[in-house]
């Protein structure tokens, strides 16, 4: 035992740093547990951006790709069915996109970033059943409207910019996936511009 | 020469453990007000339900597969080709439902007779941590069937997280574990569900009762048994021995000991609790549809939402609450405090006198007002919304928080009837 007065002062400071090195220790150490929470490598690749070149879509053409396990469905529309668009929103459920199914980048009259080019997740608001793309017979089934999607499982129809008609069963819009042009002819469905 | 041996092992003990000590400061010589009632059957019910839940938990996990792949076909094993599955997996179940039952009874016990009220904020509080971590606990065991109501039940609870402003997104991902609901989020349910959580829980209801054990219990009149020491006299004191750590400070009165006159009261309620558990297990497993619901007999689909999700019953007044607020972000919010406000409730109510029986008649009808909100938040919450139904939600979650602020301002300055010294006089 050392009779020595003691130092209060180096006391408290030994005490502060010590228990601030611990601290940053357990911040250390938290890191690997709470990081391991994120999405896994095979996750991550999995639910990756997908690219589509729109250049070769002709127009009026359909193509499917798959992102996150979903189909998605990438059109080309016409002159004609951009037109047709603005004649029928009283036969619809939510015309101006009120409900949040879209980024909010395409919630206009055209659901798209670029009125030709229509990006959305092919299932149907129902019950998850892909519906079918009519782009010529689509008024068979609603009059005066030439194109559109048609949900064979339960009869949900939905117009060219998947915003789904009254008096059926599903009862939203089609989802519209986040997306942005990476250049002129180049969609990148998964990330918004600027997220990437 | 037997009695000896057993003496000679105690003592043994009882030299390097404080056992006998223990037993009688907590059992044998702890003082319990004699005036206990059928309210006070539910937390020993809570406790065996406990125990129910962790040993029938324990031997599902020994069939139960974790993955997206396994696991609903592997509580149909369960359910089918292991001997008495079934039985284990609808002890489980249906023990979901009855713990939420028991411990909304106990929760409703505390909040009539003012057991939150000093010197017992803090068993509140722990309770209310049981209360917290029980509902994350039944939230994460329900996903473990892989079924559409688990699902898509988890898909909407998750996505509340979303609703967060800046970091909502990346943190709902974070808790998925991907993009969407998936195998990942499945596997760390379960680990939270069977091993983190369950050991937090044990720890709080230790905690819960310590706490509880030092202060000693509330009774229906809300009057202390334990006295200024001296103040008694010797004939009116209790006649049974009591541990020095409760006679030692205080004269007690109007009590008996927790061992063994209150653990044979609570046996009886056990028998009558086991004849309800019991018939349900086997006639009635399925509660209607709100112990285990009919989409969950389906695998999980994410490409397919059922007609209409509900959660199970014992979260229905909160999510009508969420479901009564149109904007996303503020209904997370109020949601978020319809639970978190009972908590602070033993700060809200002001008040000196605990029991509603000499409370204000308007405390009696704030209370009754708050039971009635409750329930019917309850009832609705499990339906599909409709906008009727939506301005009742709204009205009766109006209710359940006009009972914090009406209680916080009347109870200051209450007028209560006069509380009389002693239970018995």
């Amino acid at each position: 035992m050392s009779n020595a007065p003691v130092n209060t002062g180096r006391r408290m400071f030994l005490t502060a740093t010590t228990a601030v090195v611990g601290a940053v220790g357990a911040v250390g150490v938290a890191v690997p547990f709470i990081k391991s929470w994120n999405p896994s490598a095979k996750a991550k690749a999995a639910g990756a951006p997908v690219e589509v070149d729109v250049s070769k879509i002709e127009p009026g053409q359909l193509i499917r790709i798959e992102w996150q396990g979903k189909p998605v469905w990438v059109v080309s529309r016409t002159e004609a069915a951009l037109k047709d668009l603005a004649a029928h929103d009283d036969k619809l459920r939510d015309p101006n996109s009120q409900e949040p199914q879209q980024p909010d980048y395409a919630a206009n009259p055209e659901r798209s970033i670029r009125p030709d080019i229509f990006v959305a997740v092919g299932i149907c608001t129902h019950l998850g059943c892909s519906p079918t793309y009519l782009p010529d017979s689509f008024g068979e089934l609603v009059e005066g409207v030439k194109s559109g999607f048609f949900c064979p499982c339960h009869g949900s129809k939905f117009d060219m910019a998947g915003r789904v008609f009254q008096n059926v069963p599903a009862p939203l819009n089609l989802a519209i996936p986040p997306y942005h042009f990476k250049d002129e002819n180049t969609v990148l469905v998964g990330v918004s511009e600027g997220d990437a | 020469m037997i009695k000896g041996l057993v003496t000679g092992v105690i003592d043994w003990v009882d030299a390097r453990i404080p056992m006998s000590d223990t037993w009688n400061k907590h059992l044998a010589q702890y003082p319990t007000p004699i005036n206990f009632n059928f309210w006070y059957f539910f937390g020993s019910l809570a406790m065996l339900v406990l125990v129910n839940q962790i040993l029938t938990g324990i031997w599902l996990t020994m069939n139960y597969n974790p993955s997206a792949e396994g696991a609903f076909a592997s509580i149909e094993y369960i359910m089918r080709d292991v001997e008495y599955g079934w039985l284990l997996r609808y002890m489980h179940s249906t023990g979901a439902s009855f713990f939420f039952i028991v411990v909304y009874l106990h929760m409703f016990r505390g909040l009539i007779y003012g057991s939150y009220q000093k010197p017992r904020e803090l068993i509140w509080v722990f309770g209310m941590l049981i209360f917290f971590v029980l509902m994350a606990e039944a939230f994460m065991g329900y996903l473990l069937p892989w079924g559409q109501m688990s699902f898509w039940g988890a898909q909407v609870i998750i996505s509340l997280f979303g609703a967060i402003p800046i970091i909502g997104d990346d943190l709902t991902q974070w808790i998925r574990g991907d993009f969407v609901i998936s195998g990942a989020t499945l596997t760390r349910f379960f680990a939270l569900h069977v091993v983190a959580l369950p050991l937090v829980l044990v720890v709080l209801v230790f905690l819960h009762i310590v706490a509880l054990h030092e202060v000693g219990s509330n009774n229906p009149e809300g009057i202390e048994i334990k006295k200024k020491k001296g103040t008694v006299p010797e004939s009116e004191l209790s006649p049974f021995k009591y541990h020095k750590q409760f006679s030692g400070k205080k004269d007690i009165v109007d009590a008996a000991p927790f061992f063994p006159y209150f653990v044979v009261k609570d046996v009886v309620g056990v028998a009558v609790f086991l004849f309800f558990f019991a018939a349900v297990i086997f006639y009635w497993p399925e509660g209607g549809g709100y112990f285990l619901e009919p989409p969950n007999f389906e695998p999980a689909n994410g490409l397919k939402t059922p007609e209409h999700i509900a959660p199970v019953w014992y979260y229905t007044p909160f999510y009508a609450i969420l479901r009564a607020i149109p904007d996303k972000l503020l209904g997370v919010i109020v949601f978020g405090s319809s639970v978190a406000i009972l908590i602070f409730l033993p700060w809200i109510d002001r008040g000196k006198v605990r029991s509603i029986r000499y409370r204000s008649t308007l405390h009696k009808l704030n209370i009754v007002q708050f039971t009635i909100c409750f329930i019917i938040l309850g009832i609705l919450g499990a339906l599909p919304a409709t906008p009727l139904y939506t301005i009742i939600s709204q009205i009766c979650s109006f209710g359940y928080f006009a009972f914090f602020v009406l209680l916080f301002i009347y109870s200051k300055n209450e007028k209560c009837k006069p509380v009389p010294e002693r239970i018995t006089k």
